[in-house]
């Protein structure tokens, strides 16, 4: 089953300004996995995503996006960044952000074609947002806005889609249909979700890694306590949900 | 004001003013959007350390300019691109600097009268026809790279990260948009002088945003409204015998404070 991987990340090594972010990770995810990222904020969890995305080169190791470099295979993965980045006030509609996710860099006098526009109106359909097509973006609420973003990166059909903090700006609402939708759509596409929020573990994803410089993977939907070991920043949002699923496995000896 | 379109440096005036009008809606659309403004105020005053060269070298004051903000605007870039948060300092230490050098090379530059206000406040009524030849050339270098670039612009100053996945080469791009930005000051300050080139590039842009759905859009009416203040500017200038660059701001500003007005009083707008 060694074909089977669709991201494969050996060894890497990261740091910034001469701190280390990331000591050998090693993670390998297969096609229609729902990964969830863990671990405390500053941990390198957003690192390691932005590496996989190729916003980042690695210092050490490598990654394998599909079996080609990040960079290469960018028009295949979505990507829904963390709202912060983003200018809020920017004057531009809904159906403008969607169509961006079908834009090519490198400049040239063209235009969206036919194919763009019916596949941002697919998209914005599927995220039942295409009545709100012609408004501007700072007109909606955060959940409005994160399900635009998560259409924005359907646009251009990939196959694996990475999420960075997807419900930061979301009410509890919100943050369940996102993931609702999310679980759907893995019968398709490999996700990978980055999220401080352990209540999304339990309920929606397949497997868990919590990163804090180093990297620990579980194959299914629980922490464990090695997990928590290591980082035991991670249960901070735990006790709050009171989901009917438990999320931390019981100790050994009781 | 008709009648005063036939004397040449009024025609000329209204040319200049209309090029500068196109350049300031295009470029200043990029800088409010991007909150470049206080980067710009530090190109368009530290363009005046060309002013300075030029006479000191004894070559002509607008490729001193030209050269020089082109410089600084490279310099800021890559001082802004690194660090951002760092960058507002060493802005503002080059901003000084660079009209310092502009004075002191002026004072050591022998038998030097020329009109220094007309580079601080600007001389849109003595444009001669040699430099509205090199602003219809730098309008259409700007606007042309501005459309070529234009869906990576876009994507850039709307969500960086996001546009750095799609392939945008972002760093490319902000260089090049604060090559423009230099290119822009070396027009506008012969309408407005490098002391005013701020509110010529951010009033409109500004106005027009509220009620723009696109960049093309802002653009657009930052253009009309642009012109529409060099018009009104150069009548009233004209009529009651003011500084034109003063009073072209001071129509600018008329209208930034009646749409703060308006903003206030119209409802906010939202769908939920």
């Amino acid at each position: 089953m060694i074909d089977s991987t669709i991201i494969e990340v050996r060894d890497l090594w990261f740091s910034f300004n001469g701190q280390p972010v990331l000591k050998g990770v090693n993670l390998s995810i297969h096609p229609r996995d729902f990964l969830a990222i863990i671990g405390p904020n500053g941990g390198g969890k957003t690192t390691l995503l932005k590496l996989m995305l190729g916003l980042l080169e690695p210092g050490q190791g490598s990654i394998k996006i599909l079996g080609q470099y990040p960079k290469e295979v960018a028009p295949r993965i979505g990507y829904v960044p963390q709202e912060i980045g983003v200018n809020k006030s920017f004057p531009i509609s809904v159906l403008h952000v969607v169509l961006m996710g079908r834009m090519r860099g490198g400049g040239g006098w063209w235009r969206f074609s036919k194919a763009d526009r019916t596949a941002a109106q697919k998209a914005l359909e599927r995220m039942e947002m295409w009545k709100y097509r012609k408004h501007r973006m700072e007109e909606l609420s955060g959940g409005q806005r994160q399900r635009v973003f998560v259409a924005r990166a359907l646009v251009a059909e990939p196959e694996i889609l990475f999420l960075d903090e997807p419900t930061a700006s979301v009410d509890t609402k919100g943050q369940a249909d996102l993931y609702i939708f999310l679980k759907e759509l893995n019968e398709t596409v490999t996700i990978v979700v980055v999220s401080h929020d352990l209540s999304v573990v339990s309920s929606y994803v397949k497997s868990v890694a919590c990163v804090n410089q180093q990297l620990i993977f579980h194959d299914a939907p629980e922490i464990t306590g090695e997990m928590l070991e290591m980082a035991y920043h991670c249960p901070v949002d735990l006790i709050a949900h009171g989901l009917p699923h438990r999320v931390l496995r019981t100790h050994e000896d009781q | 004001m008709l009648e005063a379109l036939q004397f040449e440096f009024m025609r000329n005036a209204l040319f200049a003013g209309i090029l500068a009008s196109i350049t300031c809606g295009v470029i200043g659309t990029f800088i409010v959007v991007n909150r470049m403004v206080f980067i710009s105020g530090g190109i368009a005053h530290a363009a005046y350390g060309g002013v300075g060269l030029a006479f000191f070298f004894g070559l002509s004051p607008t490729l001193g300019i030209l050269g020089f903000s082109l410089l600084v605007s490279v310099f800021m870039a890559a001082i802004s691109f690194k660090a951002k948060h760092r960058a507002d300092t060493i802005i503002g230490v080059l901003w000084a600097v660079g009209m310092a050098l502009g004075i002191l090379l002026l004072d050591v530059t022998p038998g030097y009268n020329v009109d220094l206000m007309s580079y601080l406040f600007g001389s849109i009524l003595t444009v001669p026809t040699s430099d509205l030849w090199l602003m219809l050339v730098l309008n259409c270098l700007i606007v042309l790279t501005i459309s070529y670039l234009y869906h990576d612009l876009a994507a850039l100053s709307y969500d960086e990260e996001f546009a750095r996945a799609r392939g945008v080469p972002v760093k490319v791009i902000y260089f090049l948009l604060m090559a423009m930005i230099a290119l822009s000051v070396v027009m506008i300050i012969q309408v407005v002088g490098l002391i005013l080139i701020i509110a010529l590039l951010t009033i409109s842009p500004y106005i027009a945003e509220k009620f723009s759905r696109s960049l093309i859009e802002m653009m657009f009416y930052s253009v009309l409204l642009n012109f529409l203040f060099m018009l009104v500017g150069l009548w009233v200038s004209y009529s009651f015998n003011l500084t034109s660059g003063a009073s072209i701001i001071m129509v600018g500003a008329v209208f930034f404070f009646i749409s703060l007005i308006l903003e206030r009083l119209r409802p906010k707008r939202g769908i939920y």
